[in-house]
């Protein structure tokens, strides 16, 4: 960091701080640096260190090692309102807008005006919102209800109140990922113009190219180490990816840089099918196709509606346009249960969505079959047998299978999930996230789970945010971006580089 | 852990686990032997035969109702449709001259057919609220407490009918030798039930349904299905407790069942059944009506100011719902 004698210091600064959880080390011996009028991007793959940095400095992790300095100044901050004393805000990527208030309320939302009599003085506080607003360019109407803008629109006035309250660092996550193109234009000239008068941004992202078309300098962490900083000018979208998923030797086998030859696309008959299926808000135009025996993978980053689309393949929820067909037949599926009977069936991303913690395990499995084993009258033996072969065949540890799931880890409470519908044998199973929060030893199991469905004719489709889940899994690799499917890899090479550069 | 702390554990936790079954019972006892040291009429055959037949329309209320509160929502209406229903029996049912209702000729059979019929219909309109429209079941519920309310208003008009079809004043009011058929009726309701529910595959459903509703979605259960049918099924077992408790008390008439919410809810929750959904059943209702039975019931043996007495149920009916919420959480430590 050249910080050239007779310069102002920079308004804020991370010198060699490393934090460690317990004995994981999430950041180590970091330094960083953001110039007043600076919008700097923050860029790694998940769980490279850039969220526990910006914790860090929004005052949420206040237990660290290394000198913090706002203004050249040391500082401890000792919690998120200690931070924006200090002028640090933060907008995440999941908006705290309150839905049902009024865009006026939002922004003074925690500071509203009052008279004397401890009212809210109403006429003054929409003024003042739509004032402080129209400075930022945003033009809404101060009395709407926040929940009824886009979201592009609640975003902003978020950043509203950020700066209403006073921030003038502003940490943004991932704020662009539900955001069309133009209201990513009308963000980046709301940012454009507050750098012009000297705030400064922390810009945390997965769209490379939104990083590179805004930050003035790019900063890259990669296993919880800083490895670059440059100026956005001097970077471009394959330098910032190399660096994220390095290039040294060993890594190569583990992190797919190296190019994986996926098989000649599949000419099994089709079991699934989407035709221009779409959801408002959350995804549009898609088509797809599974076969039979084929493990078809969808990547994107978090937000980019691949979990909404998982669930509108089985049925979850209603896609407003479009059609899916199964098998050549059209499927209109009203819930689960008519995406059960048509033979599609989901594991979804989270354990809490999936299982029934006070309940043992056997009934946690048995629970999809229990219409093919009883028609009326419950059959416990049969269920516990089927369970147990489930619990045998996939390595499950469990004191047995009368066990209650939460004795169970959470690897194996995710092998569970996956018994559940094994056991069933559906024709196409949705698996979303199928390695989140796996060691390597129960990834593999999951490697060879999915190869063992596929053998099964069953028909998989993949859903993850992580590209080395996909390249595990899936024969072939459509790639979603805000909504919309972008890229098919088939039968041909591909790396971890392309999905990222796709997305 | 060490192997001897494993194996405390062990004991402590088989304890702690069956915590929630035990603590009602617990309550039950010591509510038993103070009721049994105050008054002397109280532990006596006679008296136990009382009890049984003065908690058997809150047990045939609280068997639906334990469906209800399984899949985790809740039934508000459950006294207003027993009235409602007791109230179109006796409607569709020959009354004296003086009484200015319908008055209609009708075999017995009919009219209780029609009853019948009128608490499926209550419940699906709660049943279609709640899944179809989505409006919660504790809102929905209100306004169904209201409705019956305005259709007891509406079909008797301020009047007493007297007379329900022969069937249901056996049932009601009638003897078996010297057991009075009521507790029959309700011992079969609460054994088909436990049944129900333990055997069942739409039993298993319900659990299923209110131990994780996310979970049994994901799983391809017809949720809404399921809760459709629990709703319909508290309305019917409803307003058979109406019906058999217009024998039971000897007239129908507005108002007449108000006390039974809160009873019937009180036994579901006092004996255990938890107000989150998936956890309790049948026995535990059993328990949590005995409690409120001997409670009922043992207030009145012992001498004390009558204005004193409800606030004491009430007390008592915190007590105990404090205790499950403690064994509750030993059970999930």
């Amino acid at each position: 960091m050249e910080n050239n004698p007779g310069e102002t210091p920079p308004v804020l600064e991370l010198g060699g701080v490393t934090k460690r959880f317990g004995g994981v080390t999430a950041l180590t011996d970091v330094d960083f640096a953001l110039a007043r009028g600076e919008v700097h991007g923050l860029v790694g793959e998940n769980g490279a260190g850039k969220s526990t940095a910006m914790k860090i400095i929004a005052g949420v992790h206040t237990e660290f090692e290394g000198e913090y300095r706002i203004d050249g100044r040391p500082v401890r901050l000792r919690s998120t309102a200690d931070a924006l004393a200090h002028g640090i805000g933060m907008v995440h990527q999941e908006l705290s807008i309150v839905p049902a208030l009024s865009v006026a309320e939002n922004v003074f939302l925690g500071s509203q005006p009052v008279n004397r009599f401890g009212l809210l003085r109403w006429r003054h506080m929409a003024s003042q919102a739509r004032e402080h607003l129209a400075a930022l360019g945003i033009d809404v109407d101060p009395a709407m209800r926040a929940g009824d803008l886009s979201i592009g629109l609640q975003q902003l006035v978020e950043l509203g109140r950020v700066l209403f309250s006073g921030a003038r660092i502003i940490i943004l996550d991932e704020p662009t990922s539900a955001l069309s193109p133009p209201e990513v234009k009308q963000l980046f000239g709301v940012i454009d113009r507050l750098r012009g008068q000297g705030r400064s941004f922390i810009f945390i992202s997965h769209f490379l190219d939104d990083v590179l078309e805004i930050s003035d300098s790019v900063t890259i962490f990669k296993n919880s180490r800083r490895v670059a900083t440059a100026r956005a000018a001097d970077l471009d979208k394959a330098a910032i990816i190399e660096h994220m998923i390095g290039r040294s030797h060993q890594e190569l086998e583990e992190t797919y840089l190296h190019q994986l030859e996926l098989p000649v696309r599949s000419t099994e008959p089709v079991v699934l099918s989407a035709r221009g299926l779409g959801l408002k808000g959350a995804f549009e135009g898609i088509d797809l196709e599974v076969r039979e025996g084929e493990a078809l993978g969808i990547y994107g980053f978090m937000g980019c509606g691949q979990l909404e689309l998982a669930r509108a393949l089985v049925g979850k929820v209603q896609p407003g346009v479009g059609e899916l067909l199964r098998g050549g037949e059209p499927a209109r599926l009203r819930n689960t249960a008519d995406g059960k009977k048509a033979g599609i069936a989901i594991v979804p991303e989270s354990r809490g969505s999936m299982l029934f913690s006070d309940v043992p395990v056997y009934r946690n499995i048995s629970i999809s079959i229990l219409e093919r084993i009883s028609r009326w009258f419950l059959k416990p033996r049969e269920e516990r047998r089927i369970a147990a072969k489930q619990v045998e065949d996939l390595k499950i540890r469990t004191a047995s299978v009368d066990a209650l799931l939460r004795t169970l880890s959470g690897g194996n409470q995710q092998k569970v999930a996956l018994a559940r519908w094994i056991a069933h044998e559906p024709k196409v199973l949705v698996l979303a996230e199928p390695t989140r929060g796996m060691d390597v030893g129960a990834k593999d199991d999951v490697v060879k789970i999915v190869r063992a469905l596929k053998e099964r004719r069953m028909g998989v489709v993949v859903v993850s945010t992580e590209p080395e889940t996909i390249l595990s899994l899936a024969d072939r690799i459509m790639v979603m971006r805000r909504g919309r499917i972008t890229t098919e890899f088939a039968g041909e090479p591909v790396g971890k580089d392309q999905l990222l550069a796709a997305a | 852990m060490s192997d001897t702390a494993a194996g405390h554990g062990g004991v402590k936790q088989w304890i702690a686990r069956r915590l929630t079954a035990i603590a009602p019972l617990i309550t039950l006892v010591f509510l038993v032997l103070v009721f049994s040291a105050m008054s002397p009429s109280f532990a006596t055959l006679d008296n136990l035969s009382n009890i049984l037949r003065q908690v058997s329309i809150t047990a045939i209320i609280a068997t639906g109702l334990t469906f209800v509160i399984l899949t985790a929502e809740i039934d508000l209406s459950v006294a207003s449709v027993a009235n409602a229903v007791g109230i179109v029996v006796a409607w569709f049912t020959m009354q004296e001259a003086y009484v200015n209702i319908a008055n209609l000729p009708l075999p017995g059979a009919f009219a209780i057919i029609l009853a019948i019929l009128a608490a499926v219909a209550l419940g699906l309109v709660t049943a279609a609220g709640v899944t179809v429209i989505g409006i919660p079941s504790f809102i929905m519920t209100l306004a169904m407490l209201q409705i019956g309310a305005g259709i007891c208003a509406m079909l008797v008009r301020g009047q007493i009918a007297y007379n329900v079809p022969p069937l249901i004043k056996f049932l009601g009011s009638g003897y078996i030798g010297p057991v009075p058929v009521i507790v029959i009726v309700a011992a079969v309701f609460l054994a088909v039930g436990h049944f129900v529910l333990t055997y069942t595959r739409f039993g298993r459903y319900v659990y299923m349904v209110g131990g994780n509703r996310e979970a049994a979605e994901f799983s391809g259960v017809n949720v809404k299905l399921i809760t459709a049918s629990v709703m319909v099924i508290g309305a019917v077992c409803s307003g058979i407790a109406g019906m058999l408790g217009v024998a039971y008390y000897g007239s129908a008439q507005q108002n007449q069942f108000d006390d039974f919410l809160l009873d019937s809810i009180a036994a579901v929750v006092v004996g255990g059944t938890s107000l989150f959904g998936g956890v309790g059943g049948i026995p535990y209702t059993i328990i949590g009506l005995f409690v409120l039975g001997v409670l009922n019931n043992g207030l009145d043996h012992i001498d004390i100011d009558s204005f004193l007495k409800v606030l004491i149920r009430g007390l008592i009916l915190l007590l105990a719902l404090v205790i499950n919420v403690y064994a509750q959480r030993l059970r999930t430590k």
